[in-house]
C-alpha cells in the first residue's frame, strides 16, 4: 500500500475575471490505510482539491505548480491516457456527492458494477459478474439482489452500491466527497458504517470532504481545515475538534452544535469567505477575525507545526508554543 | 390534547392529508382507494412568542404538515384553528385575507424567488397581492424596515440588487424579510438553513429567534436536524410515517426521550466530539411505504421492544410526564432501555 503524498499543489480556474485560485498551495500526506478529512464550507476548494488530485477538473480548471505522489510515483507528469489506464480508479477512486443518482436506470445495479470491472481489466464476464457480487456483499447488500434494478433499491443501498462500484479495481485510496450529504441520520450512519468496515477489511487509505464535522469526527484519524483555498489547520482529529487554535476552526466547532450539550444560541462567524478571484491580503481570514492585526492584514501566515506533535496551524497569533486566545463567536 | 389559556395562537386538531393514487383495475373493482397517507392524525399547538420544531426523516410528512397549517395544501379531514378560530374551511377570499398573519419560509433561497425581480419587488410582493402600501414612499418604508429586520442594512443599498448579486445567506434574509413584510403573527420555516454553511446559518436562526422572543411571533420550525432543533426550539414534536410520535420541550426531549424512534434518532446523530466515536446503525429496516402504512403502532416492525399489542393497536399520543406525549404502548420499558448502556 502507498503514501499520498501532495505538496504546494495550486489548482486555478481560468475565468474571464481573472484566475479563481481554488486550490492555493496545499500540502498534506496521506499515509496507508489512514482516514484524512477536509473540511470546509462551499467554495473553499475542498471539492476542487478532490477532482484535482484524480484529473478530473472541468476544461478551464488548471494544475499551475506543485506535486501529487503515490507511494513516491509522481503523477502531475503522467500523460492523461496513463492517468486513466493506471490510476484512476485503479489507485484512486472517488465517491461522489449523490452518486447514487448518477446509476443508469435501465439497467441492474449489479451489472453496472461488472461493466466498470470489465472496462478497466481483462477478466471473463463470469468473473467480473463474481466480483460484483462480492463487492456487493462487502457493503452489506444482498448478492441475491444483484439483478435488481435502481428503482428497488433505498437511496442508503444505491450510495452503498455505487460505493462498491469505486472499489471495482481495487484502489488503494478513495476520495469520498460530501458521501452522506442528503441521506437521513439513519442511512447516513449505514453507510458511513459500510465505508469504515471496507477500510479495515482491504486496508483502503481515504480522504472524506465534508461541510458536517461530525461525519469527520466519527470517521477521520486527521483533518485538514479549508479556508479560501487554503489549509489553515492541520492535525489528528482529536487535536482538531478538542484543541482547535485556527480562529476559523474555533469558528466552525462552535458553530456545530453538539446534541449532548446545554441548549446554547447556535453561533455564527460574522462576514462571509471571500471572492477567490482576489482574496484578501495577508492571511486570507482577516477581514473575518476578532483577533486581526496588522501582521495579519499584511504577511500571509504559514502552515507551520505548534505545540503539539503533528498540529499545524496557519495564524500568527497562535505562539509557537500552541497558545492562542479563545475566541469566543456570538 | 387539550389546549387551554390564551397564549396559543394555532392549534391543529387531528390533521390528516391524503394524497390518492392512481387506482389498479382490481383496486376499482373492490372499490379501493388507496392513497399516500402524508400526514394522519397530527395534533399540536404553537404559543405566542415560542419556537416549536417539527422533526423527522425524508417523507415524514413535516413539510406537508407546515403547508396544511397555511392552507397551501386543503387538508382531507381535522381542523387549523389560528387565534381561537376555526380556519380549516374559511373561503379563499378569507384565507387570502387571514394569509397576511401567516407566513411561510422555504428551504432553497435560490428556487423560492423570482430571478428577474430586484429586492425591492420581491420583498414587496406580498404587499401588492394583499393591496396594502399603495404609496411608493409607503411601500419603500415598510420594505426597509423587514429588510432591516433581516439585517440586510443599509437597506437602500440591497433593494435595487438582483437574487443573483446574493449570497446563499443573503437570499434567506430576503425571503424571511418577505414573509415579515406584512408583520405576520405565525410563520412556518420549512428547514431554513439546511442549505446554509454553518459558519454563517447562526446569523439567520438569531434574526428569527429575536423576532420570536421580542414581537411575540409563533413559529414552526420543520427540520431534519435533531441537534439544531435541541439548540434552537423551546418544544420539538417527532414525526415518523405521517404521526407523531413524542412531544416535550427540547430539553426534555433530548435527556429523556420516551418513544423508541426517538431514542434511535438520538443514538444516529453523531457526536462531534471525536473521543465518542460511535457509528449507529438505528432501526432494522427502513421507512416503510406511506401508501401502505403498518397495522397498529407504524414502528412496529422496525421497533425494538414490539409486543403484539403494537402489531395490534395503534398507541394514542398521551402524555406520560407533564408536557411530556408519547405514543408507546411501552413507554416504561422504553425508559429502562435508556438507562441501559448503548451497545
Amino acid at each position: 500500500m502507498a503514501e499520498l503524498a501532495v505538496s504546494n499543489l495550486k489548482m486555478y480556474y481560468r475565468t474571464r475575471q481573472g484566475h479563481v485560485r481554488a486550490v492555493d498551495d496545499v500540502s498534506f500526506v496521506l499515509a496507508s490505510g489512514r482516514a484524512l478529512g477536509i473540511v470546509g464550507e462551499s467554495g473553499c476548494g475542498k471539492s476542487s482539491l478532490g477532482l484535482t488530485l484524480l484529473r478530473l477538473l472541468p476544461p478551464n480548471g488548471e494544475v499551475v505548480g506543485g506535486s501529487i505522489r503515490l507511494g513516491g510515483q509522481e503523477l502531475l507528469t503522467l500523460d492523461d491516457e496513463t492517468f486513466r489506464k493506471s490510476v484512476r480508479w485503479t489507485q484512486i477512486a472517488m465517491v461522489f456527492q449523490g452518486a447514487m443518482n448518477a446509476l443508469n436506470p435501465v439497467l441492474t445495479v449489479g451489472s453496472q458494477i461488472a461493466e466498470a470491472i470489465l472496462a478497466h481489466e481483462p477478466v471473463s464476464r463470469e468473473e467480473a459478474v463474481q466480483r460484483a457480487k462480492a463487492l456487493l456483499e462487502m457493503v452489506g447488500i444482498n448478492p441475491a439482489r444483484y439483478d435488481h434494478y435502481p428503482h428497488e433499491f433505498s437511496g442508503g443501498m444505491k450510495q452503498r452500491a455505487v460505493i462498491a462500484m469505486a472499489l471495482a479495481c481495487n484502489p488503494q485510496v478513495i476520495i469520498a466527497d460530501e458521501p452522506t450529504t442528503a441521506l437521513d441520520v439513519m442511512v447516513q450512519a449505514q453507510v458511513l458504517q459500510a465505508i469504515a468496515e471496507l477500510r479495515e477489511q482491504l486496508g483502503l487509505s481515504m480522504i472524506l470532504v465534508s461541510h458536517d464535522l461530525s461525519v469527520v469526527a466519527q470517521t477521520c484519524d486527521e483533518v485538514a481545515v479549508m479556508y479560501a483555498g487554503k489549509i489553515v489547520e492541520y492535525g489528528p482529529v482529536e487535536e482538531i475538534f478538542l484543541r482547535p487554535k485556527h480562529p476559523y476552526t474555533q469558528g466552525l466547532v462552535q458553530a456545530f452544535p453538539d446534541i449532548h450539550a446545554e441548549r446554547a444560541p447556535i453561533v455564527s462567524i460574522p462576514g462571509t469567505p471571500p471572492n477567490l478571484l482576489d482574496p484578501p491580503s495577508g492571511c486570507r481570514f482577516h477581514p473575518r477575525c476578532p483577533l486581526a492585526d496588522q501582521q495579519c492584514r499584511q504577511v500571509e501566515p504559514e502552515l507551520v507545526e505548534k505545540g503539539r506533535v503533528g498540529h499545524r496551524v496557519a495564524c500568527h497569533q497562535v505562539s509557537p508554543h500552541g497558545e492562542v486566545a479563545e475566541v469566543k463567536f456570538a | 390534547m387539550t389546549t387551554t389559556g390564551t397564549d396559543i395562537l394555532l392549534e391543529a386538531r387531528d390533521l390528516v392529508k391524503h394524497f390518492p393514487l392512481r387506482r389498479s383495475l382490481g383496486q376499482l373493482v373492490r372499490k379501493e382507494r388507496p392513497a399516500v397517507r402524508a400526514v394522519d392524525g397530527v395534533s399540536f399547538f404553537v404559543r405566542r412568542g415560542e419556537i416549536l420544531g417539527l422533526v423527522g426523516e425524508s417523507g415524514c410528512g413535516k413539510t406537508t404538515t407546515g403547508r396544511l397549517l397555511l392552507r397551501l395544501e386543503e387538508p382531507t379531514s381535522g381542523q387549523i384553528l389560528f387565534d381561537g378560530q376555526d380556519i380549516t374551511l374559511l373561503p379563499p377570499a378569507a384565507m387570502t385575507q387571514l394569509r397576511r398573519r401567516m407566513q411561510i419560509v422555504f428551504q432553497d433561497p435560490y428556487a423560492s424567488m423570482n430571478p428577474n425581480l430586484d429586492v425591492f419587488s420581491i420583498v414587496a410582493e406580498p404587499l401588492r397581492i394583499q393591496g396594502l402600501a399603495k404609496s411608493r414612499e409607503e411601500r419603500e418604508a415598510r420594505v426597509a424596515r423587514a429588510l432591516a429586520d433581516v439585517e440586510l442594512v443599509p437597506a437602500e443599498e440591497f433593494m435595487h440588487r438582483y437574487p443573483k448579486e446574493l449570497s446563499g445567506g443573503q437570499r434567506q434574509r430576503v425571503a424571511i424579510a418577505r414573509a415579515l413584510v406584512l408583520d405576520p403573527d405565525f410563520v412556518v420555516a420549512d428547514e431554513p438553513v439546511s442549505m446554509l454553511d454553518v459558519s454563517i446559518r447562526g446569523g439567520i436562526l438569531k434574526i428569527l429567534m429575536r423576532l420570536v422572543r421580542e414581537r411575540g411571533l409563533g413559529l414552526l420550525f420543520i427540520t431534519h436536524d435533531l441537534a439544531l432543533a435541541r439548540h434552537f426550539c423551546d418544544r420539538v414534536a417527532v414525526m415518523y410515517l405521517g404521526q407523531i410520535v413524542e412531544h416535550a420541550s427540547s430539553d426534555r426531549l433530548v435527556r429523556t426521550p420516551l418513544h423508541p424512534y426517538t431514542q434511535a434518532l438520538m443514538q444516529a446523530v453523531l457526536s462531534t466530539d471525536p473521543r465518542r466515536k460511535r457509528i449507529y446503525t438505528g432501526l432494522k429496516g427502513e421507512i416503510p411505504n406511506p401508501a401502505n402504512p403498518p397495522s397498529g403502532c407504524r414502528l412496529h416492525p422496525r421497533c425494538p421492544l414490539a409486543t403484539d399489542r403494537c402489531r395490534a393497536e395503534a398507541p394514542p399520543l398521551a402524555e406520560h410526564r407533564p408536557g411530556h406525549w408519547a405514543a408507546c404502548h411501552h413507554v416504561d420499558r422504553a425508559l429502562a432501555e435508556l438507562a441501559r448502556p448503548p451497545a
